[in-house]
C-alpha cells in the first residue's frame, strides 16, 4: 500500500502554522500536514523548504492566495510532477477534509479539497 | 499619468505589489520585466492568476520594456514596473528615459549577498549598480509597502 498523502501549506507569514496547529487540535492529527511559510524566501528558498516538506512523499500543496510568491514558487515546483498536486485559497474547512482522504492521487485529492473549501464559504442569515 | 512606480523586487507580481502598491495607486497597469517570464507562457498565466482583471499585466523581455517605456509613461493609466535584480532595471534607466524614483521593495538572500534591511540583501556589485543609479540623479529608496518609511539608499549600502 503507498503512503498517505501529506499536505504542505505554503503561506505568507505564519498562517501556514496557525492553520496546521488547528487542525491538529480538531482532528487530532498530526502527521498529515507540514507548514511553510515564504517569510525572507526568493524563489531558490522557498524551493529549498518545500524539498524538505514534501520529502519523498506524494503530496497536495495548499497556497494561501490565487496569485503571489507563495503559488508562483509552489506551483513551478510542482510543474511536471504527477506525485504534486496545487490548490490556492487554502482554508481549514477543506484541510479538515483533505485529512480523513489521504488515499487519493493527488490530483484528485486536490480536486476533493477545492470543492470542500468551496462548499465552506457560506453567508450565514443573519 | 505615468509609471507611478518603478520597482525591484525578486518575487516579481505578488502581494505586496498587486494589494499594497496597487491599491495605494490605484493602477491600471503593472509591467512585469523579466526574460525568462517573457519565454514562459506557463509562468506568465501563474502571475496573472495574482493581478484582478481591473488591472492589465503586460510582460516583457529587458529589451522590450527598454523600447516600450515612453509609451507606458504616456499612458493615461496609473502603471508600475516591476523588475527581479538591480541589472534589469538599472538597463531600463539607460536608453534615455528619465525614471525619477526607485524603489527596492524585496532583494532576498543568496550567496555573496549581506542583510542591508529586513528585506533587502545586496552583493557588493549590486549595491555599486544602486549607487551609481542615485549618483546619476536617481532617488534610490528601500520601502516594501507604502506605510513604511521610504528608507534612502545611504543608509541601507
Amino acid at each position: 500500500m503507498s503512503s498517505p498523502l501529506r499536505g504542505v501549506i505554503v503561506s505568507h507569514a505564519a498562517v501556514a502554522q496557525a492553520l496546521t496547529t488547528a487542525v491538529a487540535n480538531i482532528t487530532g492529527v498530526t502527521d498529515a500536514l507540514v507548514p511553510v511559510s515564504n517569510d525572507g524566501c526568493d524563489r531558490d528558498a522557498l524551493f529549498a523548504s518545500l524539498a524538505a516538506a514534501v520529502g519523498q512523499t506524494p503530496a497536495v500543496l495548499f497556497i494561501d492566495l490565487p496569485g503571489g510568491s507563495c503559488l508562483t514558487g509552489a506551483a513551478t515546483y510542482a510543474h511536471g510532477r504527477p506525485d504534486l498536486a496545487v490548490v490556492t485559497g487554502v482554508n481549514l474547512a477543506m484541510l479538515l477534509d483533505f485529512v480523513f482522504h489521504r488515499d487519493l492521487s493527488p490530483a484528485a485529492a486536490a480536486e476533493r479539497a477545492a470543492a470542500a473549501g468551496s462548499k465552506a464559504i457560506r453567508v450565514p442569515a443573519s | 499619468m505615468s509609471i507611478a512606480l518603478y520597482r525591484i523586487d525578486d518575487r516579481l507580481i505578488h502581494g505586496q505589489v498587486v494589494v499594497g502598491w496597487g491599491q495605494r495607486l490605484q493602477v491600471g497597469f503593472i509591467v512585469l520585466v523579466d526574460d525568462a517570464v517573457r519565454a514562459s507562457p506557463w509562468e506568465q498565466e501563474l502571475y496573472r492568476m495574482g493581478v484582478p482583471p481591473d488591472i492589465e499585466m503586460i510582460v516583457a523581455s529587458t529589451a522590450e520594456a527598454a523600447a516600450r517605456l515612453p509609451e507606458w509613461d504616456a499612458d493615461p493609466r496609473v502603471g508600475i514596473v516591476v523588475a527581479g535584480d538591480v541589472g534589469t532595471l538599472a538597463a531600463l534607466t539607460g536608453n534615455g528615459h528619465q525614471v525619477k524614483r526607485i524603489n527596492v521593495g524585496g532583494i532576498h538572500q543568496r550567496p555573496g549577498r549581506r542583510e542591508r534591511l529586513r528585506f533587502v540583501f545586496l552583493s557588493d556589485t549590486e549595491a555599486e549598480q544602486l549607487h551609481q543609479l542615485a549618483l546619476r540623479g536617481i532617488e534610490v529608496t528601500a520601502q516594501d509597502v507604502p506605510t513604511a518609511r521610504a528608507v534612502p539608499l545611504a543608509e541601507f549600502i
